[in-house]
């Protein structure tokens, strides 16, 4: 499996080179620049051209990206034009919060989601199947930043029993982590239902039975960790889109992170910051993927062989 | 002998849909009885009825009993069940490649069936596990137990179903359609093991099979399925002999023998009637060249004949 995960890792790095390209040409196409952020209305064209050369934004965009890439490969990230400050430091202070909320919204679809599924999957089409898939269907058609905002709408304003924003003590975490976490967890649910129902007609189900083992150790023993290979799979995927997803709630609930710096930084066209920011979600993205093919062969030996 | 396994006039349903219509058959220790049919007859939801497993796939027992040694497995807890299958009800499927699970190892899906019903510890389960795949001629069966089934041949993996099915100690194997899936030189060795268990164990074992073939080779009594009803049942002998029913006898014309003149292997005109429209009457007669008009309109009573059954308006002289 070794030489798999060496070339699975060399792989990894054209797709890096190319999102690193999106990143840092999708931002010099949105109109204006940092510089309009930092001089006062009125500067003279020499001022403007004076900053544009210390910030190095006078050389053409692939000399730009060129001196970018290098740095960030020798793992500086450049100093915020804005905020003026190493973006490493802002990084590091945003990125904490980011990880704490999606690794607990990730750890709630997670659990939440597959109970829910073993128990819709053990009473299908019975009324606790029906009413977990009903409240499935309506979690994970609601859009994020709406759900927030209704959260807090019920139980933040009317009831009082979370505060509506901001990012002191565990009551601030549990609405913006079940906004974040109930599209997943319904995705999960439905995922280990249908995958559940489906190994539990397979061949060797049948001869479980038939060699006497009871039916509940059977669903939980043998079916689920069947059912539970594609469930990693796809929570895998999703690391990198919680993180990516979480921009908007951090936003609605007003709490610290990479979203709201990636927000705050894209309105006053901080490229460094900006362009930071979006190369954590994508690298996200690119662990999540690589993780969920690691998960995959751990659980079934037969990806293993396929690998090997 | 008395009946280990003994179905009376078992009928069954899946929903609204009635597949098995009266059928009684029995196998006692030491005994093969060959469950024949084409695909669709019935045979493969007589085993499950059997095992009591038919809630698995949504089917019933509308009427008649299974009885296990005296006991009706109807008036069994489920519990009770459980401790049949696997248990003293040792069950061989009919495709190896999908019957194990393939993220579980080998060893430990032999183990857990003696751990089971025997009660062992894993140490002792572990051991009996080699013990069995050694006796069914497993080379290296250390190495094989810690094997991931997708490691194994189709041929290797039935016998590890076989072991699965022995690892119990039990009374009775069902197997069904145990070398469907299997190479022919395989099928030869399969149906080997299976004869030896009866003849060195004393089980009894119910083949399900569509190879009357097999059926001549080591069965020695023989009950034939039609359309969900019992055609023909008896010893093997007397029925390869003269066969009464048509069906029977038309099976018996597709085995191949040797120096047959070419184009003389004949095959059954017509094709297994769906449960959904069994014909009246009779329901070989579609099929059937001796079919009347009793046929067509009323079911044949099962009467004696010899020491089995046969069910038909028409049978065919003893020898």
């Amino acid at each position: 499996m070794l030489p798999w995960l060496v070339k699975r890792l060399l792989m990894l790095v054209p797709v890096f080179l190319a999102v690193s390209v999106v990143i840092f040409s999708i931002l010099h196409f949105i109109p204006g620049d940092p510089i309009d952020n930092l001089l006062k209305i009125g500067s003279s064209p020499e001022a403007r051209a004076e900053m544009e050369v210390r910030y190095g934004l006078d050389k053409p965009l692939p000399v730009q990206y060129g001196i970018w890439l290098g740095n960030v490969l020798q793992g500086d990230l450049g100093t915020a034009i804005v905020a003026r400050r190493p973006v490493a430091d802002l990084i590091a202070q945003a990125l904490p919060h980011s990880l704490r909320l999606g690794g607990l919204a990730l750890l709630f679809s997670t659990v939440v989601g597959v109970v829910l599924g073993v128990v819709a999957a053990l009473n299908r089409d019975r009324w606790p199947d029906r009413a977990i898939m009903g409240g499935v269907l309506v979690g994970s058609t609601m859009p994020s930043f709406w759900l927030g905002l209704i959260l807090i709408l019920i139980f933040s304003v009317s009831l009082g029993w979370f505060p509506v924003s901001g990012a002191r003590g565990w009551q601030s975490l549990v609405l913006p982590v079940l906004t974040i976490g109930l599209g997943g967890m319904a995705l999960v649910a439905r995922i280990t239902r249908v995958s559940m129902i489906e190994a539990s007609g397979r061949d060797f189900v049948t001869l479980l039975h038939a060699k006497g083992l009871s039916p509940l150790r059977i669903q939980l023993r043998h079916v689920l960790r069947h059912a539970l290979i594609p469930v990693v799979t796809i929570l895998a995927l999703r690391i990198g889109w919680i993180l990516g997803g979480a921009v908007t709630v951090e936003v609605v609930f007003a709490r610290p992170g990479l979203g709201t710096l990636l927000i705050k930084s894209l309105s006053q066209h901080d490229y460094p910051v900006v362009q930071a920011c979006l190369l954590m979600l994508a690298m996200a993205v690119m662990l999540g993927t690589l993780l969920g093919d690691i998960l995959q062969a751990l659980m079934d030996p037969r990806v293993r062989a396929a690998l090997s | 002998m008395t009946a280990l396994l003994d179905l009376q006039s078992v009928s069954v349903s899946i929903g609204k849909v009635a597949l098995l219509d009266g059928i009684s058959l029995s196998v006692a220790r030491g005994q093969i009885l060959g469950l024949v049919g084409e695909s669709g007859s019935g045979k493969s939801l007589t085993a499950m009825a059997a095992m009591g497993l038919l809630p698995l796939i949504g089917g019933r027992v509308t009427q008649g009993a299974v009885r296990f040694d005296g006991q009706d497995m109807a008036a069994m807890t489920e519990a009770e069940r459980r401790k049949l299958r696997g248990g003293r009800i040792g069950f061989v499927t009919q495709n190896p490649m999908t019957a194990l699970d393939p993220v579980q190892r080998i060893g430990e899906q032999v183990d857990v069936v003696s751990r089971l019903h025997l009660g062992l510890d894993r140490k002792a389960a572990r051991a009996r596990t080699l013990d069995l795949l050694t006796q069914l001629r497993i080379p290296e069966a250390a190495a094989v137990a810690e094997a991931w089934p997708h490691q194994l041949s189709g041929g290797m993996k039935q016998r590890i179903v076989i072991a699965m099915a022995l690892a119990g100690e039990p009374d009775l194997i069902i197997a069904d359609e145990p070398t469907t899936a299997l190479d022919v030189t395989v099928q030869a060795q399969i149906i080997q093991i299976l004869g030896n268990l009866v003849r060195e164990k004393g089980v009894a074992l119910m083949l399900i099979t569509h190879d009357m073939g097999v059926v001549a080779q080591i069965c020695d009594r023989v009950a034939v399925l039609y359309g969900g009803r019992l055609a023909e049942e008896g010893a093997v002998a007397p029925i390869f002999a003269a066969p009464a029913h048509p069906y029977t006898s038309a099976l018996i014309g597709c085995i191949p023998q040797e120096g047959m003149a070419k184009g003389a292997l004949r095959g059954i005109p017509g094709a297994v009637p769906s449960a959904l429209a069994f014909p009246t009457g009779c329901r070989f007669h579609p099929r059937c060249d001796r079919a009347s008009e009793l046929c067509r309109s009323t079911v044949p009573p099962t009467d004696p004949r010899g020491d089995g059954r046969v069910a038909c308006h028409h049978p065919g002289a003893l020898a």
